[in-house]
This record gives C-alpha cells, sequence and structure tokens, in this order.
C-alpha cells in the first residue's frame, strides 16, 4: 500500500534499498512525535538555541508606502543561522540521535540547509556531510566556508545541472551506499514519505507563531500568509495552521527566472506537469518524454524543478496559489526591502516581498498581510552586487 | 505470458545491460543483436534518464550521452522494432525510471512494450509498496513487472519474493551500480530467504564485472546481471564496442554456464 499521500501526490517511489530506512524514519517519528521527552527536548532548543519564537514584526514604513494592507513580516530570518531551515534541522537531527545515527547528510542549494545541518551537527556532535551542486558552491562560496568551519564535508557535485536538483540526486545515492549509521536530513517538504510530513511538521511552528502574534496583535487572523516555494519548507511552516482557515489567502510565490514564458525559468506550478520524480509524485518541470528540465533562478534555494507533493494538492484543491516572481521583480524587492525596513531579504524571501508589493495596493487598508521572511540577505549581497554588474570580491 | 522465463532454460542465464542510445540507437541495435547472438540469454535495454538516481557515474554518463545525442523513448520503440526483425522472440526487457513511464503514460507505454514483445520491465525506484502505479498495466500487456531485493530489504525478502514475477532482481550490494573488485554481501543467505516463499528464477546485479565475481555469483543465484561493465566498453569504444562487447559476452557467459 502506498502511503503519504496528499491527495494523489506524494508516496515512496525510491529504490528498495532505502526502504527499509524510510520505514524506520517513519516508525521512529511516529514514536517520538507525541513523546513529551521528545518535545520538550526539540522546544528548548528552539528557545534557547535558534532563538524562537521569531519576531512578527508590522512594516509600518512599506506599508505607508505601498498604501495599502498591512503588512507583517515573521523574521525568520533572525533564527540562528538565519533562516527557517534551522527549525526541521533541529527536530530531524534530535529524531536521528534517537535513531541511532551518528551521521548526517544533507543536500542544499543556496547553502542555508546545509549550513543549518552542519551547525546542529556540530552541536550534537555527529559526523556532517553536504552535497551541493558545483554552480552554487561557485555562486554560495561563503556558505561553503561557513559549512566547513562548522566541520562538515562538502562535496561539489559535477553531475548534470551541477544544481540543487542534482545535490539531491547525489544525496540519495550517497543514502543508498550507507544507510546504517547514516540520516539523511532532508531540507524541504518533498522526497518519499515520511520526509514531506516530518519537515512540514518541525517547519508549523512557523504559522502557529505566526497566528499567536497576530491574534494579539491585530485580534483577528491575517487576509493574506505570502512565503517563497522552491521545495516549499518554509510555505509550507507558514501556511499549516491556516489550512483549516478558509478566510486566509494562502500565496506561494515561485521563481520565474527570466520569465515563465522562458525557458530560463522554476515555475513548477506554472509550468510543471505531473511526474515522479526524487520519491514523489508531485508537479514537476520536464519534456514530453519526462526528462527533467534543466531549471533556472537567481535564487540558488528556489532553482529546484519540483515541488513538494502537499504543495501540489494545495493548488489541486484550490486552498493555495502560487504566483510566478522573475529576478527582476525579486532583486528589485531585495532592495526596496533593505532601503524601506533596513531589512536585507534572503533573495528566495525577496521573491514573496515581490508579491506583496503588488499585492498590497489592490487590498484596502483594513486588511493584513503576512510576509514570511524565511532568511536573511547577506549571502546574497555579492550575487546582488554583480546582477547590478558591481564587481566585488567576497 | 511472457518470454522471460524461457531465458532461465540455458544454464546459469547471462543477462548484459546497455543503455539505448549510447552513442547512437543504430550501434545499439546492433549491440542487442550482437549480444543475442554471442550468448546472454535475456538483454535488459535501458531507457536514459535525465537523473538516475539509483546508477552510479558510468551509467549516469552514458545516460547524458544517449540524451544528448537525441535518443527519445519513441526513437527506442523504433529501434527495438528493428530488433525484432533480426530477433523475433529473444527475451528483451527494458529498464528505466517511473517518470518516463508516467509522463509518456503507463497505459499507452506498456501497450506499446506489448507490441514490440518486451518481456519484462525493471523500474528501480518503484518499491514494492507503490507498484500499483505500474503492475496493473504489466498484467494487462502480458510484461512481466520485475521486483527488486537489496541487502537491505531484510524482513522485506519474503513480502517481494512471493509476489515476484518473471524473475527476481538481487541487488548484490549498497549503493548505486557501478563495477566493484569485491561484494561483501552474503547473497547465499538472501536467496534462502526468497527460496522459502517462491521458485523464481532469481539474478544477481550491481557491480559484477569479471568472469571470477560471474561464476561466484552463479553459485547461489539462477542469473547474472552486468551493466556498468559493458557501458564501460560502449563509453571506450564507441560506435566500434560491438566487437568487444560480444567478446565480453561470450566470456562471462561461459564462465556461468
Amino acid at each position: 500500500m502506498s502511503k503519504g499521500r496528499f491527495g494523489i501526490h506524494g508516496g515512496q517511489f525510491i529504490p528498495e534499498t532505502l526502504m527499509n530506512a524510510v520505514n524506520e524514519l517513519e516508525e521512529a517519528y511516529n514514536k517520538y512525535k507525541d513523546d513529551p521527552e521528545f518535545i520538550a527536548e526539540f522546544e528548548a532548543l528552539l528557545k534557547n538555541y535558534a532563538g524562537r519564537p521569531s519576531l512578527l514584526y508590522y512594516a509600518e514604513k512599506m506599508t505607508k508606502d505601498l498604501g495599502g494592507a498591512k503588512i507583517y513580516l515573521k523574521r525568520e530570518d533572525l533564527n540562528h543561522t538565519g533562516s527557517h531551515k534551522l527549525n526541521n534541522v533541529i527536530g530531524q537531527i534530535l529524531l536521528a540521535k534517537r535513531m541511532g545515527k551518528t551521521r548526517v547528510i544533507a543536500e542544499t542549494g543556496a547553502g542555508q540547509h546545509g549550513v543549518a545541518t552542519a551547525t546542529v551537527a556540530a552541536l550534537m556532535g555527529m559526523e556532517c556531510e553536504i552535497y551541493m551542486g558545483k554552480e552554487d558552491t561557485d555562486r554560495q562560496a561563503l556558505n561553503v566556508y561557513r559549512m566547513e568551519l562548522l566541520g562538515a564535508k562538502v562535496h561539489a557535485v559535477t553531475s548534470g545541472t551541477q544544481t540543487l536538483k542534482d545535490a539531491v540526486n547525489e544525496t540519495l545515492r550517497e543514502w543508498t551506499r550507507r544507510v546504517n549509521d547514516t540520516h539523511y536530513v532532508l531540507g524541504s517538504v518533498m522526497g518519499p514519505h515520511p520526509f514531506p510530513t516530518i519537515v512540514r511538521d518541525f517547519q508549523s511552528v512557523i504559522s502557529k507563531e505566526i497566528k499567536a502574534q497576530i491574534m494579539e496583535k491585530e485580534g483577528r487572523l491575517p487576509d493574506a500568509v505570502l512565503a517563497c516555494v522552491g521545495g516549499g519548507s518554509n510555505a509550507m511552516g507558514a501556511f499549516y495552521e491556516f489550512i483549516p482557515d478558509e478566510s486566509v489567502a494562502l500565496i506561494g510565490c515561485e521563481a520565474a527566472g527570466l520569465g515563465v514564458d522562458n525557458p530560463k525559468n522554476a515555475a513548477t506550478m506554472a509550468n510543471g506537469t505531473l511526474g515522479v520524480f526524487h520519491g514523489m509524485k508531485s508537479y514537476f518541470c520536464q519534456d514530453e518524454y519526462g526528462q527533467i528540465a534543466p531549471v533556472y533562478s537567481i535564487s540558488a534555494g528556489l532553482d529546484y524543478p519540483g515541488v513538494g507533493p502537499e504543495h501540489a494538492n494545495l493548488k489541486d484543491i484550490g486552498r493555495a496559489q502560487y504566483v510566478p516572481i522573475t529576478d527582476d521583480e525579486a532583486v528589485d524587492a531585495f532592495e526596496y526591502l533593505s532601503r524601506t525596513e533596513g531589512i536585507i531579504p534572503a533573495i528566495e524571501s525577496a521573491h514573496a516581498v515581490a508579491y506583496a508589493i503588488k499585492l498590497a495596493p489592490t487590498m484596502d487598508k483594513d486588511k493584513i498581510i503576512v510576509v514570511n521572511l524565511s532568511g536573511r540577505g547577506d549571502k546574497d549581497v555579492a550575487a546582488i552586487a554583480r546582477y547590478r554588474g558591481v564587481d566585488i570580491y567576497e | 505470458m511472457s518470454k522471460t522465463t524461457q531465458a532461465f532454460k540455458n544454464g546459469k542465464a547471462f543477462i548484459p545491460f546497455v543503455t539505448a542510445g549510447d552513442p547512437d540507437l543504430d550501434t545499439t541495435k546492433k549491440l542487442i543483436i550482437g549480444m543475442a547472438e554471442s550468448g546472454a540469454d535475456l538483454i535488459e535495454i535501458g531507457i536514459p534518464f535525465s537523473d538516475p538516481v539509483a546508477e552510479g557515474v558510468v551509467i549516469q554518463q552514458a545516460d547524458e550521452r544517449a540524451l544528448s545525442a537525441g535518443a527519445t523513448t519513441d526513437k527506442i520503440f523504433d529501434m527495438v522494432a528493428e530488433v525484432r526483425k533480426a530477433i523475433p522472440s529473444f527475451p528483451l526487457a527494458f529498464m528505466t525510471y517511473i517518470n518516463p513511464i508516467y509522463v509518456y503514460g503507463c497505459e499507452k507505454f506498456l501497450s506499446k512494450c506489448e507490441e514490440l514483445q518486451i518481456d519484462a520491465l525493471i523500474v528501480p525506484d518503484i518499491p514494492y509498496e507503490e507498484k500499483e502505479e505500474l503492475a496493473p498495466y504489466c498484467e494487462k500487456h502480458g510484461v512481466d513487472f520485475i521486483s527488486m531485493i537489496a541487502p537491505s530489504s531484510e524482513n522485506r525478502i519474503k513480502m517481494i519474493a512471493k509476489d515476484a514475477q518473471g524473475f527476481l532482481y538481487c541487488v548484490s550490494s549498497m549503493g548505486v551500480t557501478g563495477v566493484r573488485s569485491e561484494i561483501k554481501t552474503d547473497i547465499g543467505a538472501m536467496i534462502d530467504s526468497v527460496r522459502q516463499v517462491s521458485d523464481v528464477p532469481t539474478a544477481i546485479g550491481f557491480g559484477i564485472s569479471t568472469p571470477e565475481q560471474a561464476k561466484h555469483m552463479a553459485q547461489y543465484a539462477d542469473a547474472v546481471i552486468v551493466g556498468s561493465a559493458i557501458v564501460k566498453l560502449c563509453a571506450k569504444y564507441g560506435k566500434d564496442c560491438i566487437e568487444p562487447v560480444k567478446a565480453y559476452v561470450k566470456e562471462m557467459k561461459d564462465a556461468i554456464k
């Protein structure tokens, strides 16, 4: 029987070699997710190590400037290591320790998930190896050094398109080589069951906090929650608690690169078709023969040809909508938020900011938008400078 | 039903694998016919995929070469139709990933297999739990859906073996495909577990390249599968790979029969 379906999406499409590993993971997760001791340890680390709860900040200047809905920023960028990725990594590594694993491996795109994994591995005394596309190691060189500083070994992946998709391929291959002592800390709400569920649950702390914080500040739920979507972990975390609240619009912002009609994009929801890849049935950018397309985005973290299965289902049932944002729009938003609020967002998160800039002026002043600011932009400064033609060295 | 089981009636079977379209489809056609003449008992034809997660670097690169040379599923079907003119009843299997089949359309893909008299289908990213995606179409079109077991399968072996048809693909080692100097798995114990519940023929693959390894593996199983070692010859000799591959196939079959 197939497990882990969201509508028709999801499942466990992986080699037999890995089946016992995902089954053991599911068993361990079911055992510990309601275990008071596990929950207490997870929450203590979120509070004392990650620095949660993260702020829900009223972006007053941005709101006034755009002249429409009130804009709140969920400051996941203020998490330790600078992104939401840490939430899931803390949960998974606690789980891996309980499963007796001594080594963790992970894929990374922009490097945020790799940095988070290397960080918690250092804290918990686990061996750590990170797989990152060669192209991404070049555009995010600082994060490579950061991971090495934290004691991780970084492998530059030279197969295929040398980006996030290929990093996932290589991490899956490594996991089949060495599964007994190794846990694969998958970084997004994707891959075979139980990963989409586990990652969503560990990230759902974001929407739990947003709900409590907005009730305290405004006494009501927001009208829209915006988040960028690559695989979709920060978006799933920001959406999850609001799914039953039909009045809250859930909007995922995906990377359209040079434009949805240009071959150089990564807009899976706009251009993708149904397929089965990386362990899951979902939407993928691919050709008529099911060959996965080489995708492109300025953002290494959104440069992925698929999307998590729960997002695919939210789209199918009409509960969430997904909008494409181009490189140009994202870079403009990156600069806008920096100048307007003094907050430099990750180029990934800037995709959500870009849509807020379009959406807010179309809404009444008594409406409320929450933008999940999934990460901070320090890592992107050099790349944005190059995009603007400024030649600086990191 | 299929002719898969015929492949196991000529002593221990030798099952070579080739990536279709590497270096081009005309060479693949000659290679399949040549291997059939040189002692192969069943041939696995790989339909290349952009992201073959169960493959080591040798077959990954063959897939890349085949795709950039223009191989597509439809062109591969056309090539197999040509092959069928030369070897109309020789046992043939397709090996590919679920996405090329799913996107092509499972019904359309399997009905094409039936038309080409393809006997078996091997899909490494469809584990037991997900076989309903494909098995009903295989059944309808008389193609054996090949089940796989791995060294990490342990408690799953009996469940998988019970439902196996055609043959059971036994993965010799942890990890991906590719030549290995040493195979440490207790293959005998794996096969014993299978034998407790099924008399389906067993075939061992992953990592086997030398006649000595093949001979050793054939003590336990009914067949030996070799992929990367052959694909390496294709990479080395290009269009001139047919004679070297034929010689290799003959040497391997002689070692196990």
